[in-house]
């Protein structure tokens, strides 16, 4: 599906060609605030939208910020909102719909289709809540040369093959600690969990309710295949995020990582690494694991949502103007800096680990109301166990534990 | 003084501390006694880029119509202080009646996220306290020793570390530690140990924040000591030369006592800061080895997207609380020096 959709988009870009057409930015006079992240794809499509429409708008603020997050149920919170739109993607739509900040797109879908395909539309119960526009996962990235150099002859597939591989690197002396994680305590290592979980075919709760449901067995065989994993990873990787991880492939002090599809790109462009490193490094599907057949990743998507809390008319202005910068010129002029869901994408080297991911059918980060607080008790539970001072039962019983106690002050459990 | 004067000369003073720290403190412990309304839930169906899922979502009109009723949420009077992220009275309890020896108990309390914060920030200050005023004092008698050309610029240079904000130092330390870094590198080799990292050690990592923060508190108590040696009278210390006291026996029976009130602030200060330890464990990474109250707070309003409020609330009760305990013995002791100079 994933393919195919930008195999249209891409010949669509062809059929649209360079003709300038004036965008229609909606109701003109009205006052456009976007809070988002600060990476930047987002920078491209915010600028796209201040270019098309700025002009017609009374005001166009961007607030760019890695602390979007935490800042955005506060800012939609009065009314009027403190931003008509946020940039967010899969767990952040959860936080603010849990609140009810977001509005239903359905009626400005319809009108502002121009640039949107069906399967940009992120729907709940029918009312399309955020419109995406990427997509990011974490996935393999490997050495090539350092594998062949082991004896390895082909990108491990499984997480079964990573760990073997590793095991002939260390064996032949080459690298003591091949594997690069983002094991960092708090919510990095709470998702490498998630995402080994999915791949173990696991279910977070129990269906319709907010029990956790994670101490059985396959959360056990997920520890266990972290637990073996830091065994061949750097030894300060409980401190290590994506920062640092991307810092060590570029320093080529690693063989096999596990990292963001976001960080392909600037991994494999011509600043901070050596030519060694960026020709030999390749990026592939995340592994499967204990014989699953799908990718242990979570699928993320970053997308546009409007604040319910403005009026009707800024509303419309804001997803007007949001929606003219999804153009294939913007993806054209940005075409690496994400693996854009958008017409006239070409999925270049830095997408494939991404896109082989997704069409391998991996999950999406589950969006589910209370899982940002299972995911905060995985993230400050997992250590113990990992550091080696607890059994995996306790860590995960421990984890069902601290959960509990925030789901039952949250308002979920009682 | 009158007292009606007194009242007018303090009420500027006292209006501001009410409104800025007692109140919200008066806010803090309401909203720490109550927890959130029940969410109700609803079973739906999510679509995006990467196909359908059943899920749940939030009935957000059923919530905000609890939500009106009870603005403030669910009374919960002190459940949140004894739940398992606070006291966990029950947890404890059990781990008393279920294991054998004490060893056992206690690494099972250690295994609770609000004790093992307690025990790292106990620690931190109870070791940082005393070796910042034993040091402070030795660079301030040291720098005061020095010809007065010298004196400028070696001040300065104590200061310096005072200077740094506490983030930033804290992530130049933790660059140096670096198994790439300066001091990380030298301690592989002199130890020749290559996967030697002291970020993977408890041990060290709480070695690493000790030193780091009497690194950056120093100044503080140097330049306070500094400036009381600056009142050491003359014409004692003259008196104890005559008498054959030698500089040592001068150190401990005159400038020593000379500067105990200084001491007894520098330590109510010290105290507070450094059971409010903070900023090194977020810079240094050290939340896998190190937790501190404070931390706890910020967490518990930072990780879950959903901020916990009450679970944040009883933390800063509790912190209020070890604060005014830890400095009891100290304002005694103020107090007690007060009124004997006042008679």
């Amino acid at each position: 599906m994933f393919l195919r959709n930008l195999a249209t988009a891409t010949a669509f870009a062809g059929l649209l060609g360079s003709a300038a057409y004036a965008a229609d930015c909606g109701p003109e006079g009205q006052s456009i605030r976007v809070l988002a992240s600060d990476f930047p794809a987002i920078h491209a499509v915010t600028e796209a939208a201040e270019a098309n429409c700025g002009a017609a708008a009374a005001e166009f603020s961007v607030n760019h910020t890695t602390e979007a997050r935490q800042i955005m149920n506060a800012a939609l919170t009065p009314n009027p909102a403190e931003y008509t739109s946020v940039i967010l993607a899969n767990a952040t739509l959860t936080q603010l719909m849990n609140d009810g900040l977001v509005r239903p797109l359905n009626d400005l879908v319809e009108k502002y289709s121009d640039n949107i395909k069906p399967h940009q539309l992120i729907t709940i119960d029918g009312n399309v809540m955020a419109v995406a526009f990427m997509a990011n996962s974490q996935h393999l990235f490997a050495r090539k040369d350092i594998l062949e150099k082991a004896g390895v002859d082909r990108i491990p597939a499984t997480y079964e093959e990573v760990l073997d591989a590793a095991e002939k690197i260390r064996a032949a002396g080459i690298m003591e600690h091949p594997i690069v994680m983002n094991l960092q305590t708090g919510w990095n290592v709470g998702e490498v969990f998630n995402m080994i979980y999915l791949g173990h075919g696991g279910e977070f709760f129990k269906p319709g309710s907010a029990e956790p449901a994670i101490n059985n067995e396959k959360g056990i065989a997920t520890l266990n295949v972290m637990k073996v994993l830091t065994e061949y990873a750097h030894p300060d990787h409980l401190t290590h995020a994506s920062n640092e991880t991307q810092g060590l492939w570029e320093a080529g002090q690693a063989a096999l990582g596990i990292m963001w599809g976001s960080r392909g790109a600037p991994i494999l462009d011509d600043e901070g690494s050596s030519e060694e490193v960026t020709s030999n490094t390749v990026l592939s599907a995340a592994p499967t694991v204990a014989g699953g057949s799908i990718p242990a990743a979570t699928l993320w998507w970053d997308g546009i949502s409007i604040a319910s809390n403005v009026s009707d008319e800024e509303a419309e202005a804001t997803f007007a103007a949001l929606v003219s910068g999804l153009t294939p010129e913007m993806v054209e002029a940005n075409n690496d800096d994400a693996v854009w869901l958008l017409e006239g994408f070409k999925p270049g080297p830095a997408a494939a680990g991404v896109a082989a991911t997704a069409q391998g059918g991996a999950q999406p980060y589950p969006m589910i109301p209370q899982m940002g607080l299972l995911h905060a008790a995985l993230g400050s539970e997992l250590t113990d166990f990992l550091k080696g001072d607890e059994t995996a039962e306790q860590a995960l019983s421990d984890v069902e534990a601290a959960y509990r106690t925030s789901a039952k002050e949250a308002g979920f459990l009682e | 003084m009158k007292h009606r004067t007194f009242f007018w000369f303090i009420l500027p003073t006292l209006s501001a501390m009410i409104l800025f720290i007692a109140l919200p403190i008066v806010s803090v412990f309401i909203q720490s006694l109550f927890v959130q309304h029940e969410q109700v839930l609803i079973v739906s169906e999510s679509c995006g880029p990467f196909g359908c899922k059943e899920t749940t979502s939030i009935d957000t009109e059923a919530t905000a119509k609890l939500r009106e009723e009870q603005p403030l949420g669910r009374f919960n009077g002190l459940g949140t202080y004894v739940n398992r992220s606070h006291l966990a009275f029950v947890e404890v309890g059990e781990a008393w009646r279920n294991t054998e020896t004490f060893g056992e108990f206690w690494s099972q309390i250690f295994n609770l996220p609000f004790y093992r914060a307690l025990i790292f920030t106990l620690t931190y200050t109870a070791v940082v306290t005393p070796l910042v005023i034993v040091l402070g004092l030795a660079i301030a008698v040291g720098v005061n020793n020095l010809p007065k050309m010298l004196k400028g610029p070696s001040i300065f240079i104590s200061l310096l570390p005072f200077l740094v904000t506490p983030l930033v130092g804290s992530l130049i330390l933790f660059w140096m530690v670096d198994s790439d870094g300066v001091i990380g590198a030298t301690m592989q080799r002199v130890f020749n140990d290559p996967s030697l990292s002291l970020k993977a050690s408890t041990a060290l990592t709480w070695t690493m924040l000790i030193v780091y923060g009497v690194w950056h508190t120093l100044p503080f108590s140097f330049i306070t000591f500094y400036a009381g040696l600056q009142t050491v009278p003359e014409d004692t210390m003259e008196a104890a030369m005559i008498d054959g006291a030698t500089k040592w026996q001068r150190m401990i029976h005159v400038v020593v006592p000379h500067l105990a009130p200084l001491m007894s602030f520098v330590t109510l200060m010290l105290l507070m800061d450094n059971f409010r330890v903070f900023e090194p464990i977020v810079s240094f990474k050290a939340e896998a080895h190190a937790t501190s109250l404070s931390w706890i707070i910020y967490n518990d309003l930072r990780e879950s997207g959903n901020p916990l409020y009450g679970s944040a609330g009883a933390t800063s009760m509790m912190t209020i609380i070890g604060v005014v305990i830890l400095l009891t013995p100290v304002l005694i002791r103020t107090w007690r020096d007060f009124n004997r100079k006042a008679h």
